[in-house]
């Protein structure tokens, strides 16, 4: 009963709609398909949504581990608002958080720093959006750890660097990557936050959600349903891939 | 090598966990911190082991003076209640973690490893994942730990806390020929006066931050220097001024004098002991405990009135507190 609701549940929301839009994406066949996917313009756009997610989900690894760790060992003053600041950039509609970078860090920001229309502004972007994923992982597997390994650890003669290697970093692993596949699979689809920052120039700044965008408005509907399938299998690949290597990790912990 | 502490003091916030504690702990002992929960004797382990720091006090391990010295750099090895496993590792890996963590070559620390496995009589199992051995696997596997990198002191928190009692009793008779063995200075900390009595050869006992005595078993036992001692390693009755174990309490059919008459509650029968509640007359519950011969002999059932003197008594100056 719950099984059969949770199915029908799913196939209406998830994958019906999938479905169509693979569908879709056959309109003109398999070589329209084809052309598609490697016209020069959708290749240039797959290629740099790539590059953009990898880089903010390497950075979402680091900065969100430590900040989960921050949030989770230290003691200060404004902990409980800065893990309520934690989940904000997924709160604003993110368009709004593209605006804001773009008049923070754009041609007449106020910092000085321009990034608008540059890779390492839609890299920032993406930062901005997924920064929950990785610390909203860790932060319950940190606070879970028995101190005591770390502990036991010191007292084997185990320096903090030593101990963090080897003992703490091989217990988080497992929910940094799941983090990092949850944020890789946002970055490769988010829209709003980029769309003002990129610029958009064809080759250059254009991701592949924008690239689909544009598309649509160009009547080339059969073209944005092929580009967005090649998304979805992406995404599928990485959440599967985590998830089995997830299994593997947790395997041994009890 | 020897354990010296020195007025060691500890707070967490308003809360005394070690109050002055001054203990000397001689060369390849094996000694009991043995008390109540709450009374200081795992904080004073920890203290030893520079895991937590004095406020006030000095440890020396073997003459040196430790206090400011990190726990990687002490040379202790320390099992915790519950393990401590690291969960990643395989036992082998677990073993051999302090050994890798002084950049040994590999097959040396191989070589150790195997060693140990076969010292804690774990052979066969070096492969394993802690969360596929049981509970006394896993205890055995952190001694090994703990013993790998050949610690100056070996200091164990309860380390019996969490099995079950059959184990448990397994556990202290091998933990006490480990000892024989391997002859490096052992401290047990244990709420258990069992434990303390069975597997150690000098008890400290601590209650309220504060060391209360130190001596052998028999000691403590036999001659303990105030109440609290005397009622935490032993049963203890209350007669008068005076303590007295339930195995010195006479019991007599007709008074002579010096004996108090009380009422027999309830008379139980354990095979070789019999024990015998009762009720003295001025008030205040006593315990008695005959052998079978002395019961049989005495002839009393439950409703009986009898008159009970101490064979031997203990009065402490302004002893109370029970």
């Amino acid at each position: 009963m719950g099984l059969g609701i949770a199915v029908s549940y799913l196939s209406l929301l998830v994958l019906i709609p999938l479905a169509a839009v693979a569908w879709r994406s056959l309109d003109g066949g398999a070589g329209a398909f084809w052309d598609a996917i490697t016209s020069e313009q959708a290749v240039a756009a797959m290629r740099l949504t790539l590059l953009v997610s990898l880089g903010a989900v390497i950075v979402n690894a680091i900065m969100g581990t430590l900040i989960a760790w921050v949030l989770v060992r230290d003691d200060f003053r404004g902990k409980i608002f800065m893990d309520i600041l934690i989940d904000l950039p997924f709160a604003l509609p993110t368009i709004v958080a593209g605006l804001t970078l773009l008049a923070l860090y754009g041609p007449n920001g106020p910092v000085g720093v321009n990034i608008a229309f540059t890779r390492i502004g839609i890299t920032a972007a993406l930062i901005f959006v997924t920064l929950p994923f990785v610390v909203r992982a860790v932060q319950p597997v940190l606070m879970e750890l028995d101190r005591e390994m770390e502990e036991a650890a010191a007292s084997l003669g185990a320096g903090r660097f030593t101990t963090f290697r080897r003992i703490v970093l091989p217990a988080l692993v497992p929910a940094i990557v799941s983090g990092v596949g949850l944020s890789f699979s946002k970055a490769l689809g988010e829209f709003g936050a980029v769309v003002l920052i990129a610029g958009n120039l064809p080759y250059r700044t254009e991701v592949a959600s924008v690239f689909i965008y544009g598309q649509i408005e160009s009547d080339g509907v059969q073209a944005a349903a092929a580009v967005s399938v090649v998304l979805l299998t992406a995404s599928f690949l990485v959440l599967l891939g985590l998830s089995v290597f997830e299994r593997r990790m947790t395997r041994h912990a009890e | 090598m020897s354990i010296l502490a020195t007025g060691v003091t500890k707070n967490f916030g308003a809360y005394t966990a070690l109050d002055d504690v001054s203990i000397e702990i001689p060369g390849g002992s094996l000694t009991a911190l043995l008390g109540p929960s709450g009374s200081g004797k795992s904080t004073l382990l920890r203290v030893i082991a520079g895991l937590e720091t004095p406020d006030v006090g000095r440890v020396e391990i073997d003459g040196t003076d430790v206090t400011g010295v990190r726990p990687q750099d002490r040379g202790v090895g320390f099992v915790f209640q519950h393990y401590a496993a690291f969960k990643h590792m395989t036992v082998r890996g677990n073993v051999g973690f302090g050994l890798s963590v002084r950049r040994r070559p590999r097959a040396k620390i191989r070589e150790r490893v195997d060693e140990l496995l076969a010292l804690v009589q774990l052979e066969g199992l070096g492969d394993r994942y802690p969360s596929q051995l049981s509970g006394g696997q896993r205890q055995r596997m952190a001694l090994a730990r703990a013993l790998a990198v050949e610690p100056s002191v070996l200091l164990l928190d309860e380390p019996f806390g969490a099995l079950d009692a059959r184990v448990r009793a397994e556990l202290r008779r091998w933990l006490r020929r480990l000892h024989e063995q391997v002859h490096v200075t052992t401290v047990l900390v244990t709420h258990d006066q069992e434990e303390a009595m069975e597997v150690a050869d000098r008890i400290a006992v601590m209650d309220h931050a504060r060391l209360q005595q130190v001596g052998t078993p028999k000691e403590l036992y036999e001659e303990p220097t105030n109440p609290f001692v005397m009622g935490f390693v032993g049963a203890v009755n209350r007669l008068g001024e005076s303590f007295v174990r339930p195995h010195d309490l006479e019991l007599r059919q007709v008074p002579n004098g010096v004996t108090h008459a009380a009422r027999v509650e309830r008379v139980t029968h354990l095979g070789f002991e019999v024990r015998v509640e009762l009720e003295q007359e001025s008030g205040g519950a006593l315990m008695a405990q005959l052998t079978r011969n002395e019961a049989e002999e005495l002839g009393i059932s439950e409703g009986d009135t009898v008159h009970v003197a101490p064979r031997r008594e203990r009065v402490f100056a302004g002893g109370d507190g029970i």
